[in-house]
């Protein structure tokens, strides 16, 4: 609850989310016409102080949800909460929130230090203080000495770094991060994300990051909710998405998954349902001799293809009579040339296989 | 799912089949191959039509005209003499009554100018921002179909709206609002009306040219919709506005039509140079006074130029 004590002082208790998604669904286009449903009712908590990220392919939703958030979009229905405050028709500027733009949306004609102050200025504050809080914003993002420059004069990674100070100076309940660092190089996107999730830890300020790149949620975030045709497909800690994956999608999805139907399941189980094992939790044999001691199962198959991807390669298997699994091997594969085409098995220990629920 | 991996057309026998010919080659050809290896030949080939143009009809035309402005008339035969002499450019500079039109002048392209930015802004606003996609293509071509109207129709329609008895004055009647009649405000609001779509285009295209991400993260900042177009939108937009300007005060400062039709005594440095062409047959003077807004749009432009506008026209 939020409430006011004696000393005037807003104190906020843990207990509260700081963002409460009740219902929330948007429409775009008429009615009956050509209507979208891009997110269609989203009930979601998040807590304070959480590093939260929205995981989804491109038109999941989670970009919508993100500018709901935000205020830039208005919902069709349901409510959004904002630290138990109803926010659901405020405008933008109403709203302690702020974004970091996936195009950074830095002003071209303004020099850094006033981009940052911006924020500040619109809401009245003096010259010499905004100025003097924008210098030290920037300094934390480590471009205190461009200040002075125009944003056409930064390299990307610069530019990322002021819309990021630009946002925290005027210190938002909650930081909404819009694909922030997908025009970045992998170098610098990596050390990014290790700097963003030191930045959130040392400010204590919720961020709420929406990203395409399932390795980047998996990284950085406290949970993350996966997103899918609108819809949340599931929410959960890291750990829990990659190892308990809840539906197809979300295995598929987060992570390459091997999915083995229902006929598969009845032949080696004995029950009904589907379920996925890890590419990495699949070990290979070349030899084709299936293992069959307790606890473990095994399937021959055909190689068909090799993908080296630096530290493994990943080898395509066709299994007889089932789905075509990707495993990943770590060691030296024998005799490169002949490999494709060759019989191989492989196998899996029970507790490895993920079953997913039934009617998904 | 396997790829094909034979090229198309690489198949045996091509030809026979329908879509199995073999993609055509680029043919050999000279000419290209010589531009493509000779720039300045190319270079060469691409100036020569539009400096003959430029020289010819535009540099050529302009030293002309200043060099009639030297010469002068002989009053009894009614004929060019090409004595050379100061006498017509000294006259339209010292003469009070060509000082007040001058001045005039300036004044009416100043205030149309300034009608046309104050109303073009937020119309340009409208639509590139906040109409739907479809609405935008129907507004553009509103505000261009009266470019495609003939300006005497234009001119001689605001006639009739401001006669006394027009529909100005039947409108401002229950207000209590008179119309101006033929006079120099009545100048103004014409000229305002003809020009505005040369105001309207180049802000709508600045407009164009601002993200909408832009927009979005000063209201996200905590900027109210009136400050983010101070602070933001304003600023981006000067350039735009300036191109705007240049059309509005240019197109108005050598005016003559819109004058003579609506203006009833109003005179501008453009019913000046015609009245010399034609009744007082007197071209070196007339020469001499269309140096005046040549002057002052030169220096217009120099003032303009470090803004960036130029690069907008």
């Amino acid at each position: 609850m939020s409430q006011t004590t004696l000393s005037g002082v807003r104190e906020t208790t843990a207990e509260v989310p700081a963002i409460r998604l009740r219902n929330l669904t948007k429409t775009f286009g008429s009615k009956g016409f050509n209507e979208t449903r891009a997110v269609d009712g989203v009930d979601l908590d998040i807590r304070q102080g959480e590093f939260f990220s929205m995981l989804g392919p491109s038109g999941s939703g989670k970009t919508t949800v993100l500018r709901l958030i935000a205020g830039f979009e208005l919902p069709t229905s349901g409510t959004i909460e904002l630290e138990g405050a109803d926010v659901s028709g405020k405008a933008p500027f109403q709203r302690d929130v702020n974004t970091v733009f996936q195009d950074y949306a830095l002003f071209p004609h303004m020099s850094l230090v006033d981009n940052v102050a911006y924020g500040l200025r619109v809401r009245g504050m003096k010259k010499a203080e905004r100025r003097e809080r924008a210098i030290e914003s920037l300094e934390r993002v480590q471009l205190g000495k461009f200040m002075q420059r125009r944003p056409s004069q930064l390299s990307g990674g610069q530019r990322q770094r002021v819309a990021l100070a630009r946002a925290l100076v005027v210190e938002p309940k909650v930081l909404l991060l819009d694909e922030p660092l997908g025009a970045l190089d992998l170098k610098l996107r990596q050390q990014m994300q290790i700097e963003l999730k030191e930045l959130q830890r040392s400010l204590g300020i919720t961020f709420i990051f929406v990203t395409h790149d399932q390795e980047e949620a998996l990284t950085m975030s406290d949970r993350i909710g996966v997103f899918n045709n609108g819809k949340l497909a599931q929410i959960g800690t890291a750990h829990e998405i990659y190892q308990r994956p809840t539906g197809a999608f979300v295995a598929n999805f987060v992570g390459t998954s091997n999915l083995f139907g229902p006929d598969i399941a009845a032949s080696l189980y004995q029950r009904g349902g589907q379920f996925v094992v890890r590419p990495e939790r699949l070990t290979l044999d070349w030899t084709a001799s299936t293992a069959k001691h307790d606890g473990a199962a095994s399937l021959r198959g055909t190689v068909t293809s090799l993908v080296y991807v630096g530290h493994a390669t990943q080898v395509r298997v066709a299994l007889e009579g089932g789905p075509a699994v990707v495993v990943l091997v770590g060691s030296d594969l024998p005799d490169e040339a002949s490999v494709v085409g060759k019989t191989v098995s492989v196998s899996w220990l029970d507790r490895d296989a993920v079953w997913l629920p039934d009617g998904n | 799912m396997s790829l094909n991996t034979q090229q198309p057309g690489t198949a045996a026998d091509p030809g026979t089949r329908p879509g199995t010919a073999a993609v055509p080659r680029a043919r050999k050809n000279s000419f290209s191959a010589l531009l493509n290896r000779t720039p300045r030949l190319r270079l060469a080939a691409l100036l020569t039509a539009p400096a003959g143009w430029l020289v010819l009809v535009y540099i050529a035309a302009l030293a002309a005209l200043l060099i009639t402005a030297l010469w002068t008339v002989d009053t009894f035969t009614g004929k060019v003499s090409t004595t050379w002499t100061f006498a017509n450019v000294i006259q339209v500079l010292t003469d009070p009554v060509y000082q007040i039109i001058t001045l005039r002048t300036i004044w009416i392209a100043l205030a149309v100018t300034i009608i046309d930015a104050v109303i073009a802004v937020p119309i340009a606003f409208f639509i590139a921002k906040v109409a739907t996609a479809h609405w935008q293509k129907i507004l553009v071509i509103a505000v261009l179909m009266p470019l495609w109207a003939s300006y005497l129709v234009k001119a001689y329609a605001w006639r009739n709206v401001l006669a006394s008895g027009g529909l100005l004055e039947w409108m401002g009647a229950p207000l209590g609002v008179a119309s101006p009649g033929y006079s120099e405000t009545a100048v103004i609001l014409t000229l305002a009306y003809i020009w505005l779509p040369y105001m309207i285009l180049p802000i709508h295209a600045g407009f164009e040219k601002v993200p909408n991400s832009l927009l979005e993260a000063s209201s996200d900042l905590g900027a109210k919709p009136l400050k983010t177009m101070r602070l933001v939108m304003l600023p981006i937009l000067v350039p735009s506005i300036i191109a705007g300007t240049i059309f509005t005060f240019s197109l108005s400062l050598g005016d003559y039509i819109t004058a003579q039709i609506v203006g009833g005594t109003t005179q501008m440095l453009g019913t000046v140079v015609y009245a010399n062409v034609g009744a007082a047959n007197n071209l070196p003077f007339a020469s001499a006074v269309s140096l005046v807004p040549i002057v002052i749009i030169m220096v217009y432009l120099f003032v303009v130029r470090r803004t960036g506008a130029l690069n907008n026209l």
